[in-house]
């Protein structure tokens, strides 16, 4: 039998891909996690307050969106409302369509992965141009981003020195400075050849219709700077309710994703550009992107529509940091992709259940999420749906045995001793061949088998000791 | 597209219709997200300039200064938003080249880029600018030094009263240091598509 997928993808992962990974989420841990806990007493209350207001406002959408796309159409924004992936595509290509627009600049959005956007825009013979670093480098290889926030995290800068070469972007050279240089040369050119912005969005405030974007990099403003038309693809998860709500959020989301108090650009955009600005979009369009979200929604792991995309669940990941994002197979990794991708899979929820078993139910994403999403809870429920839906994963080890054995008090008693053997047992001959797929990867503690049982009868009423 | 507006909102009503008790909106002080660590009474510049500084920022307190800045470092020719030109030209010499408009077509020809700012935040070092002071969205955007100006009584305390102060301008920008990335091994590397430097001027 099969190993986990998992576990195939982390014993095939290069050694390099996997160090830079493993390093990669590690790095900046302390930075972030002093951010919060230095700068706030009681940080949890942040995290679960912030929890509360996602969690309320999704319970609440659809009050949330109708009063979103009135405040949108009131500051002169069109707004469109696309069921899936194919609907969201389409959408984006009609506007460009009917407005004879043929390049788009884009900033960095998950939303359009998802939806595989520039693979569909490219069919229809438009250039579509990731502008981010890290983005961009991803499509230049023809390659999948790996992390939420550091998509090439996988990567060195050797081979990034590699691509750039045979992309005709200049002779080797690998120091970072000079791979950021030659990126900035190129795409300054494209911001002002293209007609179309396109971005998604962090959060969209119901009472004001404001769409606020974060970036480090500032390519998102420059998308704004130099076209004439904003396409914005926003999942109808990203509405919160009052513009006193981001204060609160973006605090948290600087510095859960990177340890900053802020990002360097933070725009509140609700509108196209005011009268007398020369530059930027006369034109924006917020596309609302369902694609299953409602289905989340109506299941028992909503909880998981509250993500803010900070990636923090991703750095504290043991399994994301041994099998690296790719090993997800879908377009959110880690903890928060163990959730939302089967979820957003739908009928093929089957090809990924597998991903919520991967987990040692270890709680470090519960611990830092900005949000409080119980997501040790969620992976348990899709293990359930899962097992109620009869779905097999390759390489999960067979419970029935010990189901049975657990639930046998004399059987389970003799077991115990029996357990002993255990230790002297080289665990990868054990003939199940599931199991030996299973722990080839792992190694069990001690067999102690027993121990509390004893410690229980000779244990004192009320005594102090045993 | 009407279809699919109508099919959505109709999935949702159904999907939080029957939720027996919803969650409440919390009830939070605004500052919840504002750090207690550190102090922000006292002089609201000073505070400013010292997380502006933290997250590489420039404060420039004067235009001479500015000047010398820009002259020890070459870059010597730039644009300058034509409100201020009248109080900043006097203090650039005959070495400098000052532009009043920014050609689309030639933007690498500009070091630098002066524009007018709305405010700036003590709390965060951050320098507010909105579309409707920014006299071009570009100018402040593509060359390697950006001077955002802004008076002593524009500094806002914290991001709960910029957030207050958010208004009606349809873009408004937060920028809280030199653009910068760590995507390439997380090295920190400034400069990205935006400014390298980014300089804070009191008018
Ligand atoms: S689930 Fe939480 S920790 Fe993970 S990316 Fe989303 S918000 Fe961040």
């Amino acid at each position: 039998m099969k190993s986990q997928p998992i576990d195939t993808y982390a014993s095939e992962l290069a050694e390099d891909v996997r160090r830079a990974v493993a390093d990669g989420s590690a790095s900046g841990y302390d930075r972030r996690a002093a951010s919060l806990f230095s700068d706030f007493e009681d940080p949890d209350f942040l995290r679960r307050t912030a929890g509360d207001v996602k969690q309320h406002t999704l319970e609440n959408l659809d009050t949330y969106l109708a009063q979103t796309e009135d405040r949108l159409k009131e500051n002169g924004v069109e707004v469109h409302w696309a069921g899936d992936a194919e609907a969201a595509c389409r959408a984006v290509l009609k506007i460009m369509r009917d407005n004879g627009a043929t390049k788009v600049v884009k900033s960095k959005s998950m939303a359009t992965e998802e939806i595989h956007l520039n693979d569909f825009l490219e069919r229809e013979g438009i250039e579509s141009l990731e502008t981010d670093l890290g983005e961009f480098i991803v499509q230049i290889d023809h390659d999948h981003p790996s992390h939420i926030v550091k998509p090439i995290i996988h990567k060195n800068r050797q081979g990034i020195a590699r691509s750039y070469e045979r992309e005709g972007l200049g002779a080797y050279d690998d120091r970072p400075e000079v791979i950021t240089a030659r990126a900035r040369k190129f795409l300054r050119k494209k911001y002002l050849e293209a007609s179309v912005g396109l971005t998604g969005a962090n959060f969209i405030v119901a009472e004001s219709g404001r769409l606020v974007l974060v970036t480090n990099e500032g390519n998102s403003r420059f998308c704004l700077a130099g076209t004439d038309i904003h396409i914005a693809v926003v999942g109808i998860e990203k509405v919160i309710p009052r513009d006193r709500d981001l204060s609160l959020f973006l605090s948290l989301l600087g510095r859960s994703a990177t340890g900053q108090q802020l990002t360097v650009y933070t725009e509140f955009i609700s509108g196209p550009r005011a009268e007398g600005q020369p530059d930027g979009p006369r034109q924006m369009h917020v596309i609302l992107l369902d694609n299953r979200r409602t289905e989340v929604l109506a299941s028992n792991c909503r909880d998981i529509l509250r993500c803010i995309r900070c990636g923090a669940c991703l750095n504290v990941c043991p399994i994301y940091r041994q099998a690296s994002g790719h090993a997800y197979r879908s377009v959110y990794p880690g903890p928060v992709g163990a959730v939302l991708s089967p979820l957003l899979a739908g009928e093929k929820f089957s090809e990924l259940a597998d991903l919520p078993k991967a987990s040692s139910l270890c709680g470090a994403c519960k611990e830092v999420c900005p949000v409080n999403i119980p997501i040790p809870d969620l992976l348990l429920r899709l293990r359930d749906k899962a097992k109620h839906e009869g779905i097999k994963s390759p390489g999960t080890p067979p419970m029935g045995g010990w189901a049975y054995l657990a639930s046998q008090p004399t059987v389970w008693r003799a077991s115990l001793s029996a357990g002993r053997l255990m230790n002297l047992m080289p665990l990868n001959l054990i003939p199940v061949p599931a199991l030996r797929a299973w722990t080839k990867s792992r190694q069990l503690p001690e067999w102690r088998g027993g121990a509390f049982r004893k410690w229980m009868k000779t244990r004192k009423i009320g005594g102090k000791d045993s | 597209m009407n279809n699919d507006r109508e099919a959505i909102l109709k999935r949702v009503g159904e999907a939080v219709g029957g939720l027996a008790d919803r969650t409440p909106y919390p009830s939070f002080r605004n500052d919840l997200g504002v750090s207690t660590a550190r102090s922000l009474d006292g002089d609201l510049w000073e505070i400013f300039c010292e997380r502006f500084v933290a997250v590489n920022g420039m404060p420039v307190e004067t235009p001479d200064a500015m000047v010398e800045y820009l002259k020890t470092f070459g870059y010597t020719h730039g644009y300058c938003d034509p409100a201020l030109r009248e109080s900043l030209a006097p203090f650039f010499d005959s070495g400098f080249t000052l532009e009043e408009s920014f050609d689309r077509q030639d933007i690498d020809r500009y070091q630098f880029g002066i524009t007018r700012a709305h405010a700036a935040i003590a709390e965060t070092g951050s320098v507010v600018v909105t579309d409707r002071l920014t006299s071009s969205r570009l100018a402040a955007l593509a060359p390697w030094v950006h001077i955002a100006c802004i008076t002593r009584d524009e500094i806002i305390r914290d991001t709960v009263a910029a957030v207050a102060d958010l208004g009606d301008d349809p873009n408004v920008v937060w920028i809280t240091g030199p653009s910068k990335t760590a995507d390439v091994e997380g090295i920190l590397i400034e400069g990205v598509h935006g400014p390298g430097i980014q300089i804070c001027l009191l008018l």
